[in-house]
């Protein structure tokens, strides 16, 4: 028999509404976690899984309380405990990783006292022991030269070493049990497999217990022992993780792992319809009904338990989970893409753009002298043709964002030249831009929260466009604004609502429906998933190619996220730090990654499968600019040559593949040394 | 960081220059001059070509301004017209009472305002907070005039246990002062301490929100180190500058005061001054807070660019 670390038992938490009634947002979760194991909680966003980690701390946010249950620790319940007492446990028998380490190291505060506090909390040394604690728990945590990053404040360091210092931070106190609440979101893919496989390794050394929160299947699939999937505060589905991406048996894990889009897959995910219900709304019934496609009666009048299955050796709250056992063999052979030949018909043309943030000195400005020679953006040469998806793909800093945005006219070129529709150059002031230009190409922004007017209704947000290019009122605006919102699938009665009204992914479809308004020849998508959740996403994406379809408008697609990107796009742009690696189809650019930095990028992807694993071949270094001269990548590169790479900008070759790419190695060379 | 101080210093020396033109060619503008005023109706033939010979202001008025200006950069701001006495001299005493005024509210406001601006955020929304932020908002919103006024009516005249108003001679010695300001204190006071405290609980609120204090108290940090470590540092950079606005506000309040409460400060001599048509010293004077308002702001954003790791790393990548 393993040793039970934490006891969770019949936990509800919830929350008092402004009409007085209890309202939970956790519902009846019982579950252990043993020593040593690593124990995965997945589910989308309002689903209660942080609340549950934070509950297993004895710590339950401002506005909420614990209606029932209790968390057993050491045989005592931390949600009964006083302050004092959780002090002494908070840190050292159980720490906690946060999600977004930038906001959850103090700011004022060096990184060393950081460190030093929670080692002087927990531990007996004394200072100077501490010291070399904290440098050992910096190497721990693989940062360089622990002894200067002491010394720093938090701002000073990359996202990935804020990470890295909480990960240490946490370490201090040598926890039983550590909870990691979305470690590793809103980290760049490679930098992300680093820290997985630092907590992987991290958990194997020590031998803590971990849970790990998050909503991303991929990073669960490579750390957990055992998966908990919840929806809408509770536990649908409990066992070896495995089993569970393997053959997912409830409804809502078969679904969800259905529509995240993979690497080695190209074409769309499935989608979910709908979206999960909001805490009170659902009274009796299975809280997935709504949702799901083997739902029968007795599903919307009764609510199915968590039963254990033995021969499965999982839990499952679902009263229909055989069926999905037999569908075991069905392999998801559905690829909705039709690879159609896009006609050479350019819409779009780059040549020579670059992009300078650097501020220009007031007098360089009077003179309109560049000054910048290592421009942030450099040397793009792009070209779109029409109806096709083009991907710029790269890590934060690559510049992606920037090119996106110099398009659009809200950023100023510094040279080269944006030619649309063959011989219309379009100039890179925005007020020069004409009217009929400006409409021809639309933006659609990565969180609909900020990019829609919270004080305008949707019908006000989906009219402006439809008044400003086509001056249309009364009936006609009307009537055009209901077509729009069908085709987002959206119904008429959504004109009278506010955008806090809608969900994550209403919202997108506002904003996607804003977008064609204007009826563009372009849009320009940023990043427009990410804010969303899975299921959601893949319902957007497919939204947004079926428009494609049907409108036959041309996407340049800006992810950082690989998977969606060969979902969707015709074409990929690999940029490292503002500069071109590589261009080309991106049935080949993923099949045959030739430019180093794709290989170390696409290696890095994490696949909700765990016996697919990161291959980790390049530092997740962060460089700040990019190099003067030679090649962009030099600083990281895996294969680099010498002075070669360091001095001469590497020319550009094409493959036999179709792939452009900018390296001093040869493609066959490449090739063969695949990794 | 160096070459921030300068720019930031020489930036505040224009903000004086345009001031002290603004208020010379005010001066300038407006119907009448010093010599009309002064002479009244002997405002004509020899004595008005005296009085102008004897003040300067027959010569063109860029070169009075230039010699002006070029006394005043020498400390010397010239004759007051009503005295007939150097300028200096009358603000002089005036400027020391203002300053004591001034500082006892400061000196008493500010550990007050922050005391209770914590105090109120710690508690937010139990009774503390509730009674607190109550009397902050009625001492904020009654104006300074009328705070001044009930408060003679009820300690100097019903009680009897303070004088109304301040006679003393202007250049009186700081321990006989003492006494007498004790009531424009606490009427100054009282709407700067409910400004900041304000501020302050909002700041400290919004601190304790943040992601950091989660993790702090996560850490096991017990709750009184948490509050002084993690949370006040960080929620009292932002109150700096409105303390430094709230100061140079006192400026204009401490004038109204001093008029209620007859004090012979710089504020009782702007009035004084306005009225008598005295234009010399109106523009010493505007001179003066100018100069103060400006080296408070300057010393605001100072302060704030020394405690915050994260601007003071910025200036110096940059």
């Amino acid at each position: 028999m393993e040793e039970i670390i934490q006891k969770v038992k019949n936990l509800s938490v919830g929350f008092k509404s402004q009409k007085g009634h209890e309202i939970s947002i956790l519902k009846n979760i019982t579950t252990n976690i043993k020593k040593g194991e690593t124990v995965g909680i997945v589910g989308e966003s309002g689903s209660g899984k942080s609340t549950l980690a934070l509950a297993m701390m004895g710590y339950v946010k401002q506005g909420l309380f614990t209606m029932d249950g209790e968390c057993i620790f050491n045989s005592s319940d931390l949600l009964k405990m006083e302050n004092r007492e959780l002090e002494k446990i908070r840190g050292r028998k159980i720490a906690m990783i946060p999600q977004n380490a930038g906001q959850s190291l103090t700011p004022n505060l060096k990184i060393g006292y950081q460190i030093d506090e929670a080692l002087k909390l927990h531990t007996k040394l004394n200072k100077s022991e501490r010291d070399n604690k904290t440098s050992e728990l910096l190497n721990k945590v693989r940062l360089p030269s622990p002894e200067t990053i002491a010394l720093r404040y938090p701002h000073e360091l990359s996202g990935g070493q804020q990470q890295r210092v909480a990960v240490g931070m946490a370490l201090a106190g040598n926890p039983d049990l550590l909870l990691l609440d979305e470690p590793t979101t809103g980290l760049d893919v490679t930098t992300q497999a680093h820290v997985l496989e630092l907590l992987n390794f991290i958990a194997k050394d020590t031998g803590t217990s971990m849970v790990y929160v998050s909503h991303d299947l991929g990073a669960i699939a490579q750390v957990s022992d055992r998966i908990i999937v919840m929806y809408s505060g509770e536990i649908v589905l409990e066992g070896p993780a495995r089993d569970i991406l393997k053959q997912p048996v409830h409804p809502y894990t078969y679904g969800l792992l259905k529509s995240i889009p993979k690497l080695s897959l190209a074409g769309l995910p499935d989608s979910m319809p709908g979206s999960q219900p909001q805490p009170g709304m659902i009274q009796k019934g299975c809280s997935f009904y709504d949702r799901c496609n083997f739902a029968e009666d007795k599903c919307k009048k009764n609510s199915p338990n968590l039963e254990y299955v033995s021969e499965l050796k999982t839990s499952v709250r679902c009263f229909n989970y055989k069926k999905l056992i037999e569908k075991k063999n069905d392999k998801n052979t559905k690829i909705k893409r039709n690879e159609k030949n896009i006609k050479i018909n350019e819409i779009l043309n780059l040549t020579d753009v670059s992009i300078s943030y650097a501020k220009q000195k007031f007098l360089d400005q009077i003179l309109n002298k560049i000054t910048d020679t290592n421009p942030t953006v450099k040397d793009i040469n792009i070209n779109i043709n029409k109806g096709e998806t083009l991907a710029l793909v790269g890590e934060s800093g690559s510049g992606k964002s920037t090119i996106l945005k110099s398009i659009a006219g809200l950023l100023r070129t510094k040279e080269g030249k944006i030619k649309f529709d063959k011989d219309k150059i379009l100039s890179n002031d925005l007020k020069k831009r004409n009217s009929s230009n400006l409409r021809a190409i639309q933006l659609i922004f990565q969180n609909p929260d900020e990019s829609l007017n919270p004080n305008h209704t949707v019908e006000e947000i989906l009219a402006q466009p439809l008044k400003l290019y086509f001056g249309l009122s009364g009936e006609e605006l009307k009537k055009n604004i209901i077509e729009l919102l069908e085709k987002v699938r959206l119904g008429k009665f959504y004109m009278t609502r506010y955008p806090r009204q809608l969900s994550g992914g209403e919202k997108q479809r506002v904003a996607v429906a804003r977008a064609f308004a204007a009826k563009p020849d372009i849009i320009l998508c940023d990043e427009v998933t990410s804010a969303l959740d899975v299921s959601v996403q893949a319902a957007v994406l497919n939204l947004l190619q079926k428009l494609k379809e049907d409108f036959g408008t041309t996407y340049i697609f800006v992810s950082h996220d690989l998977a969606v990107v060969r979902a969707i796009s015709d074409r990929v742009a690999v940029l490292y730090q503002g500069r071109l690696c590589e261009i080309g189809p991106s049935k080949n650019v993923y099949q045959f990654p030739s430019h180093p930095y794709t290989e170390v990028l696409l290696g890095a992807v994490l696949e909700p499968d765990p016996d697919i694993k990161p291959k980790l071949v390049a530092e997740d270094v962060v460089e700040e600019r990019p190099p003067e001269k030679g090649c962009c990548f030099q600083g990281r590169c895996p294969r680099i040559l010498g002075d070669k790479c360091k001095n001469e900008t590497p020319p550009w070759q094409i493959g036999d593949n179709g792939n452009a790419i900018r390296c001093h190695i040869s493609v066959e060379e490449l090739k063969k040394n695949q990794i | 960081m160096f070459f921030l101080i300068i720019k930031r210093i020489l930036l505040g020396l224009i903000t004086l220059i345009i001031v002290s033109l603004i208020t010379f060619a005010g001066t300038e503008v407006l119907p009448g001059d010093a010599c009309t005023t002064y002479l009244e109706r002997e405002a004509y033939g020899a004595a008005l070509e005296a009085c102008y010979e004897r003040l300067g202001l027959n010569i063109p008025a860029h070169e009075r301004y230039l010699s002006w200006a070029y006394n005043v950069v020498q400390g010397d701001f010239g004759y007051s017209l009503s005295g007939q006495m150097p300028i200096n001299e009358v603000l002089g005493p005036r400027v020391k009472n203002s300053m004591v005024l001034a500082s006892a509210a400061i000196i008493i406001g500010i550990p007050i305002a922050l005391i209770l601006g914590i105090v109120t955020a710690l508690w937010r929304d139990k009774l503390p907070d509730i009674t607190i932020s109550t009397v902050t908002i009625f001492a904020m919103t009654i104006p300074e005039f009328i705070s001044a006024t009930l408060l003679i009516l009820v300690v100097a005249i019903w009680l009897e246990w303070l004088p109304g108003i301040v006679i003393v001679p202007t250049d009186v010695t700081i321990t006989e002062l003492l006494p007498n300001i004790i009531l424009p204190v606490i009427a100054i006071a009282m709407i700067m301490t409910a400004h900041m405290a304000r501020m302050v609980r909002s700041s400290v609120i919004q601190v304790m929100a943040s992601d950091y204090v989660q993790m702090a108290i996560l850490k096991g940090v017990p709750y009184w180190k948490m509050v002084f470590k993690h949370v006040l540092p960080n929620a009292l950079l932002p109150a700096i500058n409105v303390v430094a606005l709230t100061i140079a506000w006192l400026l204009g309040g401490v004038v109204v005061t001093e008029v209620v409460f007859n004090y012979p400060g710089l504020g009782r001599l702007v009035i004084e001054s306005i009225s008598n048509r005295d234009l010399p010293t109106v523009q010493a004077l505007a001179i003066i807070l100018a100069s103060i308002y400006v080296s408070i702001n300057l010393i605001a954003d100072l302060l704030t660019l020394m405690l915050n790791p994260r601007l003071k790393t910025l200036q110096i990548r940059k």
